[in-house]
């Protein structure tokens, strides 16, 4: 019995460590975007990297789910006799949940897992420290640049979701069935106020913060895991966790905001 | 009496109970070359990271400058530690950064303009023979170049402090000569004061001042190069020639027998 509850407290005492540890983290990567001089050539590279590069595979999530929903949703108010309503219920669901979160999801899987590992790799390697000996902050260095960057593309991505899905549902929905085109688009615009859009920018904004704030923690304290793996294994389990950790924490906050937006 | 500019008095540090350092009374003079010899694993780099400031021990007194660094507020020991360089024994590279970004990058960070760094880390590199590689990338590079680009990073700042972990490790002997003659060079040309941890028996005693030798986590002897080179400690003579003395059977024996 006296194992397990010192078990218990251990892993409790180290959680919440960990919790102190990731809002110092947060803190100083968010105070250091304020400190001149300002890293705009690094955020922009970062930009390139976590925005740019995901268009592709944002384009194309977008389009099939788009596709799936229009599919989906013929289908089901066919059997009301409400299939023109098909625009309101692809647009709606896009711009209010999916959007956000599935730009955030494959953002995360994307961008998140190579940030976690390059910073990980960068820990063991000694990059971290030789920073810290070169006089030159490392929250500052490897996180801020990441955490402005997130916060700049994910509401731009989440757009270019949402406008691409709403395609993909007026290419099943008016291509492949047989809704017209005019009643698709006017459902779609008359549905869509400001207010769903507010709310799945706020989601974007702050799916951001989550992701990028889990991922680079991951990989900067890879030395500092539960299972006390080091090295490759170390990097390879930060990795993981923080993929873990940022997709199931994206749900969790999307939650959280639609209770209090709904 | 030639007062340290870092001392240690009783410095402990253990790992999840496992004592690495075992009460480390150490000191460092100012311009001179201090080299730290020991076996390996007995705790070495762990010091070195103690003086930087990577890691902080369980007990005991670090004094900068004849002051605590426990006692000293964030910015004077900030002040202090700005004045230090660190060569790790890995180099600690930036991969994705080319030979003059990763010189380059202590002072990129600060605002200094880029003309007086173009012109510094060229002057770095032309000094250290690393001219014409400055767009070529760390996996590019062969040991040896790694090794002297790691160096014109830590000298780049002209700092007061350097400490070099193992700064020779994995070299030829002609790169290792060169290594060891390059931070003689420079300490004899700027000055500053040198940290250096290394196995590399009897050359370093040549180019150091002050020796020191640590041994299951506490220095065993420490004074002038010679006095160290000529002690009649068992373990300074057994770790001079090459020997392992717990076992009662030299390497060179060894090797004679086979």
């Amino acid at each position: 019995m006296k194992p397990l509850l010192i078990g218990i407290g251990a892993g409790t005492i180290h959680r919440i460590e960990g919790l102190g540890r990731l809002c110092i983290f947060l803190f100083n990567g968010l105070k250091q975007l304020f400190v001149f001089p300002l890293q705009a050539g690094k955020i922009l590279d970062q930009v390139r990297f976590i925005g740019a590069k995901s268009m592709f595979v944002i384009v194309l999530t977008a389009l099939f789910t788009g596709m799936v929903l229009g599919l989906q949703g013929y289908h089901t108010l066919v059997q009301f006799g409400s299939e023109a309503a098909l625009g309101s219920a692809v647009a709606l669901t896009l711009i209010r949940e999916l959007g956000p979160v599935l730009t955030a999801i494959m953002v995360t899987a994307r961008a998140g897992s190579a940030m976690a590992a390059e910073l990980g790799v960068m820990r063991i390697s000694e990059q971290i420290d030789a920073l810290y000996t070169m006089d030159i902050n490392p929250v500052r260095f490897t996180f801020s640049p990441r955490l402005a960057a997130g916060v700049i593309s994910f509401p731009l991505l989440t757009a270019l979701f949402d406008v691409i899905g709403i395609f993909g549902g007026y290419v099943s929905g008016v291509l492949f069935l047989d809704i017209s085109k005019a009643t698709y688009m006017d459902k779609v615009i008359r549905s869509i106020h400001m207010s769903d859009i507010y709310e799945g920018f706020i989601k974007a904004v702050v799916f951001s913060f989550v992701v990028i704030t889990i991922c680079c923690f991951r990989g900067y304290y890879a030395h500092m895991n539960t299972d006390q793996a080091k090295g490759a294994k170390g990097v390879s389990n930060a990795t993981t966790t923080a993929v873990v950790n940022a997709c199931i924490m994206i749900l969790v906050a999307d939650y959280i905001i639609t209770y209090f937006t709904v | 009496m030639e007062t340290a500019l870092i001392q240690m008095i009783d410095i402990k540090k253990s790992f999840n109970g496992n004592p690495v350092l075992n009460g480390v009374n150490l000191s460092i003079f100012q311009g001179q070359i201090t080299t730290i010899i020991g076996k390996s694993g007995t705790g070495k780099s762990v010091l070195l990271r103690h003086i930087i400031g990577l890691l902080h021990q369980d007990a005991g007194e670090l004094l900068l400058n004849g002051v605590s660094s426990g006692r000293m507020n964030h910015s004077s020991r900030h002040a202090f530690q700005k004045h230090m360089a660190y060569m790790f024994q890995d180099n600690a590279l930036f991969d994705f950064l080319t030979v003059f970004e990763n010189v380059a990058l202590p002072l990129s960070e600060k605002r200094i303009k880029p003309l007086v760094i173009k012109e510094r880390v060229g002057q770095q590199l032309f000094l250290l023979g690393l001219e014409g590689i400055d767009h070529q990338y760390p996996s590019q590079l062969s040991g040896g170049m790694r090794k002297r680009v790691a160096m014109a990073r830590a000298l780049i700042t002209n700092p007061k402090i350097v400490l070099f972990d193992e700064p020779t490790t994995g070299l030829d002997p002609i790169r290792k000569n060169s290594v060891h003659s390059m931070i003689a060079h420079y300490q004899a040309q700027f000055g500053f004061t040198a940290i250096i941890v290394s196995h590399d028996i009897p050359d370093i005693f040549d180019i150091s001042q002050h020796v020191a030798m640590l041994d299951k986590g506490k220095i065993i002897i420490q004074g002038k190069s010679d006095e160290v080179r000529h002690s009649q400690n068992p373990l300074v003579q057994s770790f001079i020639r090459g020997e392992d003395i717990s076992s009662g059977e030299t390497t060179h024996r060894i090797r004679k027998h086979q």
